[in-house]
């Protein structure tokens, strides 16, 4: 594939400009976090042309966004926020993605690592088995039509009452893990058949259950306010969305947004930003079918929490009070909300699409849950399984300038093609074996497109986001045993 | 034997460009092409078949819709298929009856999990009597 050609300007530090007059058509221009050498790395493939094209929606306000884990996607790039007007503008499933509220949701432990090293093999497997992942996987729990409705319209509220989580869960989940958008009745029979099997899966491709260990504190106060309090504290990571139940909502909406942008005459670059005025018919139906998805994902999360905490238990012999596995928080990284934000000068109310990005509210914002008032919203950002992942919270300056969003992860730097052909997943298990992490797989294969060095490194994505101000690292964790769907 | 599909690289995703004679040609190929990318797809055998139908607006939108149809049936029935008898009518009405079996982890093998086929830079084209087209997935 050939390099990205267009017009950037620095703007700043670590800030990067795609002037509004390099394609017409842009509403507004471009704006990419990242460093030089990150920079080089970005413009090999065509992400900044989807950036540009993002510029294109109607009803864009501000900037067309690109955090610095920015890669190429389908429509948006990975790593795009982009916001419109409620009034005037429009929604766009593509600017959400298939993976509807594929998110993080982060625990700490008790423990300490001395106390699980002996059994990091013994516990992966078991939560291996306790959890269900990889190609079309099914799970312990078969939804029935009532618990289906239930899931849409409660999310992880539903799991809480039929006893895989607690009220203190939901406190600490990005919207209490409950849009309140939501409406079954938009969601189609195809999504539900879908969905109805795969409550409480993993699933595949970069999804995943990591154990891991603290390794530093960069902020004492705020990390001691999340229950992380020492360096060797185990923490885990589950990282997986809305399975095939959002993926089919994603599909139909599509479909319906394919209509609505003829209909409503939108002039777009690529079919897959397709869109209908957020105030339409077709846009307030996908926006609560996507909260229904969004929903069932948390309750997803939710459930695989409560394996991971009934596997911790039964292998370590401990009670749940001794080891802890407490939620730290939730986030989503592929989501549409409705805010309010100051867009020159002014409050509005917009539409922030977040395809690969975190919320990232600063303390005191309304949607910060009331524990974390006094630090602002934590923002979780998992690295690959080889490396390291870190927990930051969110700024006045992500306010002021992305909508109150900052980067959700690594960044893709290798093809999968590209990560196959260099390396065998049996290579990779035994690389990160030597160096104390175990790996567990479902497919070798995907072993291998997941390796570390297919990925950036978090830590210059995170450095990025720390200069320019718009997310502040609490911690660093590092993995020591890692399932793979 | 024609070539049926090649796979091609993208960063975050993966893809394949798919050809074929005509138009249920390409559609045969393309399903093929994601199975691959799916599982050991030669090990896939003809033991029961289903028949699908669809009803979309353009050339794109059914291959996109085909290949999607073809990932539900896999979450909800679990089948797997190798073999396609297709019949389009008016460039957007699609009859499938589709050969294959259910999925045995086992047997077949998994490669990844496709969550999508989506629309992203699609276009069928036809050159000489080949149509070509390039599908990115969301893995």
């Amino acid at each position: 594939m050939s390099p990205w050609q267009g017009k950037l300007k620095q703007i700043g530090s670590c800030r990067w400009e795609i002037p509004q007059d390099y394609k017409a058509g842009m509403k507004v221009p471009g704006l990419v976090y990242a460093d030089e050498r990150m920079l080089a790395v970005i413009k090999e493939e065509q992400s900044l042309e989807q950036v540009a094209n993002v510029a294109f929606l109607p009803g864009i306000v501000g900037r067309s966004m690109a955090m610095p884990d920015i890669h190429w996607g389908y429509g948006f790039p990975i790593g795009g926020v982009a916001a419109t007007r409620v009034q005037d503008g429009v929604i766009s499933p593509g600017g959400v993605g298939y993976d509807i509220n594929c998110g993080v949701r982060l625990l700490r432990t008790n423990l300490n690592e001395q106390e699980i090293e002996p059994k990091i093999h013994e516990l992966i497997n078991h939560l291996f088995k306790n959890v269900p992942s990889g190609l079309g996987s099914e799970g312990k729990i078969k939804l029935s039509e009532k618990d289906m409705e239930e899931v849409l319209s409660q999310g992880a509220a539903w799991a809480v009452k039929h006893g895989f989580g607690s009220k203190e869960d939901l406190e600490v989940t990005e919207e209490n893990g409950c849009m309140q958008a939501a409406d079954p009745d938009k969601v189609g029979d195809r999504a539900r058949k879908r969905g109805a099997p795969q409550l409480g899966t993993l699933g595949s491709g970069n999804h995943f259950l990591e154990v891991q260990v603290v390794r530093e504190i960069y902020d004492k106060q705020s990390a001691a306010l999340m229950g992380i309090t020492f360096v060797g504290q185990v923490l885990l990571l589950i990282h997986t969305g809305s399975r095939g139940l959002g993926h089919q909502v994603c599909d139909d909406y599509l479909r319906t947004m394919g209509e609505a942008v003829r209909k409503y005459g939108i002039a777009l670059p690529d079919r897959q930003l397709a869109c209908a005025p957020v105030e339409s018919q077709e846009g307030r139906d996908y926006l609560a079918a996507m909260a229904c998805a969004a929903n069932y994902a948390w309750a997803n999360r939710l459930c695989i929490a409560h394996w991971a905490r009934e596997s911790f238990v039964k292998v370590l012999g401990k009670s749940i009070d001794r080891v802890g596995l407490e939620q730290v928080y939730d986030v989503a990284h592929n989501i549409a909300k409705l805010e309010e934000h100051e867009v020159e000068g002014k409050r509005q109310k917009l539409c922030v699409h977040r395809k690969g990005a975190t919320r990232a509210f600063p303390s005191g914002r309304k949607g910060v849950p009331e524990k974390y008032q006094p630090i602002g919203q934590p923002v979780l950002i998992p690295g690959d399984m080889g490396r390291c992942s870190f927990v930051a919270v969110g700024t006045e300056k992500a306010m002021q300038e992305t909508f109150g969003s900052t980067c959700h992860g690594a960044g893709r730097l290798q093809s999968r093609g590209e990560a196959k052909r260099s390396l065998r997943g049996s290579d990779v298990a035994a690389a990160l074996a030597a160096r104390g992490i175990y790996v567990k797989a479902d497919s070798m294969g995907s072993l291998a497109e997941e390796a570390p060095s297919a990925y950036k490194d978090v830590t210059d994505v995170v450095g990025v986001t720390q200069q320019a101000g718009i997310s502040r690292k609490v911690a660093m964790a590092v993995p020591i045993g890692v399932i793979k769907g | 034997m024609e070539k049926q599909f090649e796979v091609i690289d993208h960063t975050a995703d993966i893809g394949i460009v798919a050809y074929g004679r005509d138009l249920p040609g390409l559609l045969a190929n393309a399903a093929r092409g994601m199975y691959s990318l799916m599982v050991d797809s030669k090990k896939i055998e003809a033991r029961l078949s289903k028949t699908l139908e669809l009803d979309e607006g353009d050339p794109e939108a059914l291959l996109v819709e085909w290949l999607n149809t073809l990932l539900y049936e896999l979450d909800t029935e679990r089948l797997l298929f190798r073999d396609f008898a297709i019949v389009i009518k008016d460039g957007r009405k699609l009859t499938a009856t589709c050969a294959g079996e259910k999925l045995d982890l086992k047997k077949h093998r998994l490669r990844r999990e496709v969550k999508a086929a989506t629309y992203h830079n699609l276009k069928i084209e036809n050159k000489e009597g080949l149509y070509t087209a390039s599908i990115i997935f969301d893995i």
